[in-house]
């Protein structure tokens, strides 16, 4: 790995080259991959046809799918409302802003299980909430999606928001002063500079959504085939001491979201590359 | 060259750092524990235990503390975990250091048996009744008034029926539930396996809500009013009547159930290397004696012994109790219906 | 000459810009459905579960209230979840500005694979996080024996959650320090070091007062994740009452023996600490800017 890393330009001006690198890549390696590792290491213990058995298992590619599915529509969920939230606290002037602004972070705050315990008293079919519905909300993929737009939420407002901040007023005059009206602006000039922020954001909510387990255990209902998600098959294999099959959904999952990640942080170091060189 | 020599010197120090501070919390914690062995007067237990345990051990231990000053002029502290079954069998099998497990099933403690050895393959014969000083059985908690009028498994299969039980896969308790409900059907059809697993296809698809574990089931049917009949514990639904409201439920008794057998053991590798094991033996022989039988059925748990159980006998209905031997054991039981690809996934495979 | 039209130009452009505050601004209806959305959105997935948390915790009275968050059990639990966070925070924070650093201010193949290293603790399930380091330092893990054998205990210990903790919690700082050092480029450091200061000085007297808000504000975050963290702690505490129960885990035994107002009103103060430090970053802020 550190023979990837080789500085392109040998005449560097600013100092601390080696012992930032240094010390990012020893902490990152024994904090994230010498722990991530075990992961690999457990599910070597299986052979190959007894992993791709697991991990084909009807109920695991049923989990999958919920997992997947509710992950991504509560990240698009987030993309539309963090973005409009973002907006309206950079923006506008309202009262309580501050601290309405400070309760965006409340879901990071908050121990998944009290979430999970909130919003499913909430959206329950006798809660608050849940009562005004002719259909049920808890305990059903609804549920999960609910449960899971609440966890991500702060990752897409902030990381719109400091970028929005950062917009000088001049970019926008000179669009208007050329004549483009105001949702031209927003088109042309304002949403390039977001995307990017929107994107990041986007995929470190999807990313943790898919992980997610001690909020949706509550509002799920659990039901296998339908609202049952991949972490909890891997507790439930757990449960039974089966370690190897554990890991083996868990490396599923993992890989799934590096790939994701990878992807997007690529995008963006693209996208950042023709815009600035 | 001087350049990338510094570099490994500047992580390599860093490693040190970090592996110090880490081994410096580590061994700041196992000083604590050093003195605390040497000094006589008092000595600590650790008792990892199951979820609905924890008010019987916390007027369990009260009493033990003082029978063992009394006794021994020692002071001893009782620690307590608690958590779902699988998960601290697991956590005991992975280095939490307990003195004493009280568990939901046998199952676990084999396993600890028999994945690190911390104790012997036959430490059901430590203690007497299969080293269970207490034991529950398996009923329904109905809305006031009995409204679907459930009196037995069978009116659990009503299409109209909305049952709730937590997930015998996550949840160890729920696993007599589910044996209890196969016992019923194995009666009912005299042993035939297809229709067995109908009655079973049927009662679990009336299962609206599969919570991870018991307390969230009875929140489920309890709190969010969910379901018309909740498979409990019996010394869960006492629990839930007292604690949530004695004039919005009661408990019905099914005419068979299982016989759950919560076992204790001592960890043996822990306690010698701890020199914890009398005081470790004493609390869970207290467990045995009149003052310990009382107070578990004071918990709702039914005594062993008989005249304590014939005292509370309003309490614990008498009802034809089938027994975990009667499914040749927890690994044949464990084998043949919760692992993968057992009868419990059956259920769920779609058709 | 030069004077007269620079002043007519700057008179245009003054007009100019009240013509066109018009097409700076959205139309009133628009601002006002906007903010309404937002309201509501946050109503129903924010304020309201926080409503029914701090109605819950005070459902049986005031007394229940503070005999629940000054309980010993409790505060024991307040104390661990303190120390743990003062551990997390710090060796976060500085691990943020490094890899911050290395990975704007410098160029270098398998940068992108670095950077998707340092987010990949958001993407591993909590269940997942926690497993790993009992895999590591549990009895049957890697370096099991030879802990046992000198009789360090990390995991169901302090140590474990701490490391548990860093881990659901290391790309916070360094996630909110990448995009901002990213637009500020290195011009003003190139120049700072071509006047002869020196790296350090560099650093503490013009990056770190340009990076302050965002190192402030990835701080937070990552604080109230490091206080709320639940799933990954659960694995490797050993659940021992009043030793390594942290804040969250007290919240679920309470909440499993029924005592769902004594849970919630420790659930209420973990929201308050949340809501706490945001005031504190605001109250800095103001300080700074009347400053």
């Amino acid at each position: 790995m550190s023979s990837l890393i080789i500085p392109k330009k040998s005449r560097r001006i600013i100092p601390g080259f080696h012992l930032s690198l240094g010390y990012t890549m020893l902490y990152v390696s024994l904090l994230v991959l010498l722990p991530l590792s075990m992961i690999f290491i457990h599910t070597m213990s299986l052979s190959w046809s007894a992993f791709i058995d697991i991990i084909t298992d009807p109920r695991a590619v049923a989990s999958y799918k919920v997992s997947f599915s509710t992950a991504l529509i509560a990240g698009l969920l987030n993309v539309i409302f963090g973005t409009i939230i973002a907006w309206v606290l950079v923006r506008y002037q309202f009262p309580f802003k501050r601290i309405i602004d400070g309760l965006v972070d409340l879901p990071f705050a908050l121990p998944t299980a009290v979430a999970g315990i909130a919003l499913t008293s909430l959206y329950a079919p006798n809660g608050w909430i849940g009562q005004f519905f002719n259909f049920k909300i808890a305990f059903t993929p609804l549920g999960i999606i609910i449960a899971l737009t609440f966890i991500g939420l702060p990752f897409v407002v902030r990381t719109v928001q400091p970028v929005l901040q950062n917009i000088s007023a001049e970019v926008e005059e000179a669009s208007a002063s050329l004549g483009a009206n105001r949702l031209q602006t927003f088109r042309k000039v304002i949403l390039p500079e977001l995307v990017p922020a929107i994107l990041t954001g986007f995929s470190l909510a999807f990313a943790r959504a898919l992980g997610e387990y001690g909020s949706v255990v509550f509002i799920a209902g659990n039901m296998p085939m339908k609202t049952e998600i991949t972490p909890l098959i891997i507790m439930t294999k757990l449960e039974q001491y089966d370690y190897a099959g554990a890991t083996a959904i868990a490396v599923v999952m993992l890989v799934t979201s590096f790939i994701l990640l990878f992807t997007i942080n690529l995008i963006q170091w693209l996208a950042n590359r023709r815009f600035v060189h | 060259m001087m350049k990338k020599r510094s570099y490994v010197l500047q992580s390599l120090a860093l490693l040190t750092m970090l592996t110090l501070s880490l081994a410096g919390c580590g061994s700041a914690n196992s000083d604590e524990k050093a003195s605390g062995q040497e000094d006589k007067k008092s000595v600590e237990l650790l008792n990892v235990s199951y979820d609905p345990t924890r008010e019987l051990y916390e007027e369990f231990n009260k009493d033990f503390i003082k029978k063992w000053k009394d006794d021994t002029g020692q002071d001893v502290t009782i620690n307590q975990s608690h958590g779902g079954s699988g998960k601290q069998g697991r956590a005991v099998i992975d280095g939490l250091e307990a003195d004493v497990v009280t568990l939901a099933l046998a199952y676990d403690i084999d396993e600890i048996a028999q994945t690190r050895e911390l104790l012997n393959k036959d430490w059901q014969t430590e203690f007497d009744h299969n080293s269970t000083p207490y034991t529950s059985t398996i009923v329904f908690l109905v809305r006031k008034g009995n409204p679907k009028n459930i009196q037995d498994w069978d009116d659990l299969i009503q299409d109209d029926v909305s049952v709730i039980t937590p997930n015998p896969k996550t949840s160890g308790g729920a696993r007599w539930n589910y044996l209890a409900a196969w016992a019923y059907a194995g009666k009912l059809y005299n042993n035939d396996e297809t229709k067995i697993k109908e009655f079973m296809k049927s009662l679990y698809s009336n299962v609206e809500v599969l919570d991870s574990g018991a307390r969230g089931a009875t929140t489920t049917f309890v709190e969010r009013k969910i379901g018309d009949v909740l498979i409990a514990w019996e010394n869960e639904a006492y629990l839930s009547l007292n604690e949530l409201g004695k004039d919005e439920f009661e408990i019905i008794t099914p005419s068979l159930s299982i016989l759950a057998e919560p076992p204790v053991a001592v960890v043996d590798k822990i306690v010698d290397k701890k020199g914890t094991r009398e005081v470790a033996e004493a609390y869970l022989q207290h467990l045995y004696s009149d003052i310990g039988q009382e107070i578990a059925a004071k918990n709702y748990y039914r005594p062993r012994n008989e005249t304590i159980l014939a005292k509370y006998k309003e309490q614990f209905p008498q009802l034809e109790l089938v027994s975990i031997d009667d499914f040749g054991g927890w690994a044949k039981a464990q084998a043949t219906h919760f692992k993968d690809g057992g009868t419990f996934d059956e259920i769920y495979v779609p058709q | 000459m030069e004077q007269s039209t620079f002043i007519q130009q700057a008179s245009t452009k003054k007009n100019k810009a009240a013509t066109q505050s018009a097409a700076l601004q959205e139309p009133r209806i628009i601002r006002y459905t906007l903010t309404c959305i937002a309201l509501a959105f946050l109503a129903f997935f924010i304020v309201l579960p926080l409503v029914s948390i701090f109605i819950t915790a005070f459902q049986k009275g005031v007394d229940v209230y503070f005999a629940a968050i000054t309980h010993p059990d409790a505060l024991a639990a307040i104390k661990l979840t303190l120390i743990v966070v003062a551990i997390t925070v710090p060796l976060n924070a500085i691990f943020g500005v490094m890899a911050a650093w290395a990975l704007t201010k410098f160029n270098f193949k398998g940068k992108n694979l670095l950077l998707t290293m340092v987010d990949l603790p958001f993407a591993v399930s909590p269940v997942i996080a926690g497993l790993v380091f009992i895999l590591l330092f549990g009895s049957q893990g890697l370096f099991g024996d030879w802990l046992f054998a000198h009789d360090i205990k990390i995991v169901f210990a302090l140590p474990g959650i701490v490391l548990a903790t860093i881990f659901v919690t290391l790309p916070f700082v360094a996630r909110e320090l990448i995009p901002l050092m990213q637009t500020q480029g290195t011009s003003e450091e190139e120049a700072s070091i071509s006047l002869g200061a020196s790296g350090f000085k560099t650093f503490w007297y013009v990056t770190l007062p340009n990076i302050k808000w965002g190192l402030f504000y990835g701080v937070i975050l990552c604080n109230a994740r490091a206080i709320g963290e639940f799933g990954a702690v659960s694995v490797v505490s050993g659940h021992i009452r009043g030793m390594t129960n942290t804040m969250p885990l007290h919240i679920e035994i309470l909440y499993n023996e029924y005592q769902f107002a004594a849970a919630f009103a420790v659930a209420s103060l973990m929201s308050v600490m949340a809501i706490f430090t945001l005031i504190v970053k605001d109250i800095i802020a103001w300080k700074s800017k009347s400053s």
